[in-house]
C-alpha cells in the first residue's frame, strides 16, 4: 500500500483535462488526503498538449514529484510526451479509441473511455469514465466521486448526476475485470480531516474580501485574472467593485484615486502590466497614498512566457520606479499565507502610508493544494492614522490640513475627500506640508527624509523563517511557491544524515538584512534558490548587506518549477 | 452656504499674464458656488501641464498626479466616494495626446465625472511643442515647417465615443463657461467642456481673436436640438469643430455607478470594513 502517490492526466487543451483532474483532486482532499495540483498548460484556448499532475499523501507536501504512478491518456501525445516519467511497473490508462501504445516498462491498460461514456448518455463524459478507472486502479471506492458529481450537476438534474456515476461505475467495472487493482498502488486510508482545496489565486482573492476590499480596478493578465474574475462575482455580496480597465495604467491610478478617496483599493497584474505601472506606483509613494498591487509573476521578459513558472520581477518590484519612494514588498508562500497576507498589506499600506506589492507566482498562483481551513475573524483592519475633522481644523496651514505634516515617525494623518476641514492637495510634484508645491532645497530634503525615514527602521515580522538543523552546513534560502520544494528536499537530506537548513523570505522590501544575516549565520555554505537566470534574490542579499564568504546560485528559468528531487540532488552535489 | 469666495485659495497661479486658463479657474469657482456646493464636498483631479496646476488653485480637495491619468485617477475617487462632485481637469495634451485612451473610456463607461479640458492647441510648460490639436500647417518647436498630422476635434471624437454631455466654452466668454459648467457638473454621467483657452506666451495663431473671429455659438440659434445627435454632427461639422454652447446631451443615459451591482447608496469610503460570518462562510464553501 502507499502513502503517496502521483496521478496525472493529459490531453488537448479544452478536452476536459482540468475537470478531470479537479474532480479527482477534489474528491481526495475531501477524504483528508493532502492532495496538490500542477497544471501544465499553454497561452492558447483550444489544442495543444495539456496536462494536470495529482499527488496525493498522507502527508502534507506543496510540491509535485518527478514520476507518475498513474496516466491518464485522452492521446497517443500525452503518452508520448509523459510516460518518461511514469515509473516501472507504473499504470497507463488510455483510451482505445486512439490505439495507444506504451514501452514495455509501463502496464498500459486500454479502455473504450468515449465507448462506454456514449452508452452511458454522451462521449463528454469519458472524463468520468476514466475517473472510475483509475479509483479502481488506486483501491479508492467510487462513492468518493458521489458527492463531487452530485454538486457539480445537480443544476442539470438528477438524470445528470445519474449518468456521470454510471460513467463513473461503469470505468471502474472495466478496470476490475482487466485486473487493473493492484494492492501494491492502492492507497492507505486518509483519516478524513477537513481541508480547502484551493489555488494562490482563490486565497488573495478571499483575503482581499477579508481585508475589506471595496474596489479593485484591474486589466486581466495570466496568472493574475483570476483574482479579478473572483472579485467580480464577491465584490457586489459587500457593496463594492471590480473595473476591468483600459490598461494597467488607468488600474494603476484609479486605484490609488479610490486610495485617496478612502477605499481599501486593490488592483493585480504580472510582470508587464507591473512594468506599466510604475509611474503610476512611484505617484503613490511620492503622494503617500496607500496602494496594494498584487505581482503574480510569470516568464519574462516581455510577453515572456505567460503560462510558464519564473520569479524574475523582483528587482522592477524593488527598483522599478523613477526616483526614491517608500514601499514595501511582501511575498507569500502558500496558499494560506496568501490569504493573510492581504489584510496585512492592507493595514502596512495604511500605517505607512505607502504603496505595497504583493509578489507570488505562477506555481503559487495556480497550483491547487490542499489548505487549512482560513480564519477571516485573524484578519485585523487597521487603517492607519487618519484625522478626525476637528482633528483636521486645528492643524491647518493657509487655511488648509497639513496633510504631510513632518512628523518624527514621518507618518502624518490622512483626511478623505468629503470630510469638512480636512481640505487640502496632493501633488506628485515636491510639496510642502500642506501639500502645496514647493521646491525649495531644505523643504525638499525635508520631505525626502519623511517619506524615505517611515520604513527606514522597518522589518516586516516573520520576513525570514527558517527550519532545518541549528548548526547547518548548508543553508537554503527560498522564496514563493520553492517553499515546497525546497523545504521537502531538505526533509530528504536531514533523513539522509545531512546537515542541513531551509531559510525562507515572506518580505524583501525594506530588506531584513539582520534577520537572514542571522538565520545563516555558522553555516558553511548558503544556496539560493530562484527560479530567473541572473540570482535576482542573490543579488538583493549582497546589495543589502547580508555578509556571507560562500554563497552560490541554484537556479532554474526554463519556464519549469523546480521539483524537490532536483533541489536534493544538487544539494547532495555540493555536501 | 458657501460663495465665489470660499473656492479661492491664496495661492497664486504660475500661469502667465492672460493665460486663458484663468478664466476657466474663474467660472468653475463661480459655476460650483451658484450650485450651492461646500468647498469640501468637491475633489478636482489633474493630469500635467499648466491646466494641470488648476487642482492646486480651487479651494477644494485637489488631486495632482501623473500625465495623462487624470481620468482614471477621477473615477477612482468616483468609485470610493460617490457622493462627491468629482471634477477632473487638464489640457489637450494630457486629455487627448498621452490620455486618448482614458478619455473613450471615461465616455463609454459614463461616470458622474465633469471633464474641464483648457484647450490652447500647444504643450504650453514644455515650452512650445504642438499638441494633438493643433491644425495641420501648425508651426511650433516641433513642426518647424509646418504641422503634417491633423488635428484631433475633441467634440467630435467624444460624440463619436458615445459622450452623454458635451459642451465647449471659451475663455472670452466666462459668463456662457460658468453656464456649461454648472451645466455639465448637473448632468448625470460623464460630461465634458472643452474649453478654447489661449497660450498667450507659446501660440501665435490660436489667439483671443483667432477664436473671437471663428467660433460659432449654438446659442445663437433658435431652433438648436442638443438632444438630436445628428444635428450636434452637423454643427460640429459645419463649423469644424469651433462651436461653443451645448453641443449635446443625452439624458437617457444611466451613470455607471447607478449599474454596479450590488453598489450601495452609502459611500465606500464610509463602509464597514469588517466581513460577515455568512458571506465568509460561504466563501471557504467553494472550496471544501
Amino acid at each position: 500500500m502507499l502513502d503517496q502517490l502521483s496521478w496525472k492526466v493529459g490531453g488537448q487543451q479544452g478536452e476536459g483535462v482540468e475537470s478531470t483532474g479537479e474532480t479527482f483532486a477534489v474528491a481526495l482532499n475531501r477524504q483528508g488526503y493532502y492532495v496538490y495540483s500542477f497544471r501544465h498548460f499553454s497561452s492558447r484556448i483550444k489544442g495543444g498538449h495539456s496536462n494536470d499532475k495529482v499527488r496525493v499523501s498522507l502527508k502534507r507536501f506543496r510540491a509535485s514529484t518527478d514520476y507518475t504512478d498513474v496516466l491518464l491518456a485522452f492521446d497517443q501525445e500525452t503518452i508520448d510526451l509523459n510516460v518518461g516519467e511514469v515509473r516501472n511497473g507504473g499504470i497507463v490508462i488510455a483510451d482505445e479509441k486512439f490505439k495507444p501504445t506504451a514501452p514495455d516498462n509501463v502496464r498500459l491498460f486500454v479502455i473504450p473511455l468515449t465507448k462506454i461514456a456514449e452508452e452511458c448518455g454522451s462521449a463528454i463524459m469519458k472524463n468520468m469514465v476514466s475517473l472510475g478507472a483509475s479509483a479502481c486502479a488506486l483501491g479508492l471506492p467510487v462513492d468518493i466521486f458521489t458527492e463531487v458529481i452530485e454538486e457539480r450537476f445537480r443544476r442539470k438534474g438528477q438524470k445528470v448526476v445519474d449518468q456521470n456515476m454510471e460513467a463513473i461505475q461503469r470505468g471502474y467495472d472495466y478496470m476490475k475485470e482487466l485486473g487493473g487493482a493492484d494492492p501494491e498502488f492502492a492507497l492507505k486510508p486518509a483519516d478524513g480531516t477537513k481541508r480547502l482545496f484551493m489555488m494562490g489565486n482563490d486565497a488573495l482573492g478571499l483575503g482581499a474580501l477579508a481585508a475589506g476590499v471595496r474596489v479593485m480596478p484591474a486589466y486581466p493578465i495570466t496568472p493574475a485574472s483570476d483574482v479579478m474574475e473572483y472579485l467580480i462575482k464577491k465584490l457586489p455580496k459587500v457593496g463594492g467593485v471590480v473595473v476591468q480597465t483600459e490598461d494597467e495604467i488607468a488600474a494603476m491610478t484609479m486605484t490609488i484615486g479610490a486610495a485617496y478617496g478612502g477605499a481599501r483599493a486593490l488592483t493585480c497584474t504580472s510582470g508587464p502590466g507591473l512594468a506599466l505601472m510604475m509611474e503610476a506606483i512611484g505617484l503613490s509613494g511620492m503622494t503617500e497614498t496607500p496602494t496594494v498591487i498584487i505581482d503574480t509573476q510569470r516568464g519574462g521578459p516581455s510577453t515572456g512566457l505567460p503560462t510558464k513558472q519564473e520569479q524574475s520581477d523582483f528587482l522592477a518590484a524593488l527598483f522599478g520606479t523613477h526616483g526614491e519612494i517608500p514601499k514595501i514588498v511582501l511575498t507569500p508562500a502558500t496558499p494560506e499565507e496568501c490569504f493573510y497576507v492581504v489584510g496585512d498589506a492592507f493595514n502596512l499600506a495604511e500605517q505607512y502610508q505607502c504603496p505595497v506589492i504583493i509578489m507570488t507566482d505562477l506555481q503559487l498562483s495556480l497550483s491547487k493544494q490542499s489548505t487549512d481551513i482560513l480564519d477571516h475573524k485573524a484578519v485585523k483592519i487597521d487603517r492607519g492614522l487618519i484625522a478626525s475633522e476637528e482633528e483636521a481644523t486645528a492643524a491647518q496651514s493657509h487655511g488648509e490640513f497639513n496633510r504631510y505634516a513632518l512628523t518624527e515617525s514621518g507618518v502624518s494623518a490622512r483626511t478623505f475627500p468629503g470630510m469638512k476641514g480636512g481640505i487640502h492637495k496632493v501633488t506628485g510634484v515636491e510639496h510642502a506640508e500642506n501639500g502645496r508645491p514647493a521646491e525649495g532645497a531644505p523643504n525638499r530634503q525635508n520631505m525626502m527624509d519623511k517619506r524615505l525615514g517611515k520604513l527606514k527602521d522597518v522589518e516586516i515580522p516573520g520576513s525570514v523563517v527558517r527550519t532545518g538543523d541549528e548548526n547547518a552546513d548548508v543553508v537554503l534560502v527560498g522564496i514563493g511557491a520553492n517553499h515546497g520544494s525546497i523545504a521537502e528536499a531538505t526533509g530528504t537530506l536531514r533523513a539522509e544524515g545531512y546537515k542541513v537548513a531551509h531559510v525562507h523570505l515572506h518580505a524583501i522590501l525594506p530588506f531584513p538584512t539582520h534577520a537572514l544575516q542571522q538565520a545563516i549565520a555558522g553555516a558553511k555554505k548558503v544556496v539560493v534558490v530562484e527560479n530567473n537566470a541572473t540570482g535576482q534574490i542573490k543579488h538583493l542579499m549582497s546589495f543589502f548587506g547580508v555578509q556571507h564568504p560562500d554563497v552560490v546560485s541554484l537556479l532554474r528559468y526554463n519556464g519549469q518549477p523546480f521539483l524537490p528531487s532536483e533541489i536534493h540532488d544538487e544539494i547532495k552535489g555540493m555536501l | 452656504m458657501a460663495t465665489v469666495k470660499d473656492f479661492r485659495n491664496d495661492v497664486r497661479p504660475n500661469w502667465c499674464p492672460g493665460c486663458g486658463d484663468f478664466s476657466v479657474q474663474a467660472s468653475i469657482q463661480r459655476a460650483l458656488a451658484a450650485l450651492g456646493k461646500e468647498p469640501h464636498e468637491v475633489a478636482v483631479i489633474s493630469g500635467i501641464g499648466c491646466s494641470g496646476r488648476i487642482s492646486g488653485y480651487v479651494n477644494t480637495y485637489g488631486f495632482h498626479g501623473v500625465h495623462g491619468r487624470s481620468l482614471p485617477t477621477a473615477q477612482g475617487v468616483k468609485l470610493a466616494n460617490r457622493n462627491l462632485t468629482v471634477i477632473a481637469s487638464g489640457g489637450d495634451g494630457d486629455g487627448f495626446g498621452i490620455g486618448l485612451n482614458h478619455f473613450m473610456h471615461a465616455v463609454r463607461r459614463n461616470m458622474d465625472i465633469t471633464y474641464i479640458v483648457m484647450d490652447n492647441q500647444i504643450y504650453g510648460l514644455t515650452k512650445g511643442q504642438h499638441s494633438p490639436t493643433s491644425a495641420h500647417g501648425f508651426t511650433a518647436k516641433t513642426t518647424p515647417s509646418g504641422n503634417i498630422e491633423n488635428a484631433l476635434v475633441p467634440s467630435q471624437v467624444a460624440l463619436a465615443a458615445g459622450i452623454g454631455f458635451l459642451a465647449q466654452g471659451f475663455s472670452s466668454e466666462v459668463n456662457q463657461l460658468v453656464s456649461l459648467i454648472e451645466q455639465a457638473i448637473q448632468y448625470k454621467g460623464f460630461s465634458l467642456v472643452n474649453v478654447f483657452s489661449p497660450c498667450v506666451t507659446y501660440n501665435k495663431i490660436n489667439t483671443y481673436d483667432f477664436f473671437r473671429d471663428n467660433v460659432f455659438n449654438l446659442e445663437q440659434l433658435e431652433d438648436y436640438d442638443a438632444t438630436d445627435y445628428l444635428t450636434a454632427q452637423r454643427a460640429i461639422t459645419e463649423h469644424n469643430g469651433l462651436v461653443t454652447g451645448v453641443i449635446y446631451r443625452n439624458d437617457n443615459k444611466v451613470a455607471y455607478e447607478d449599474q454596479i451591482p450590488g453598489y450601495e447608496e452609502t459611500p465606500v469610503a464610509q463602509a464597514n470594513l469588517e466581513l460577515s460570518e455568512d458571506v465568509f462562510a460561504a466563501a471557504l464553501k467553494e472550496y471544501a
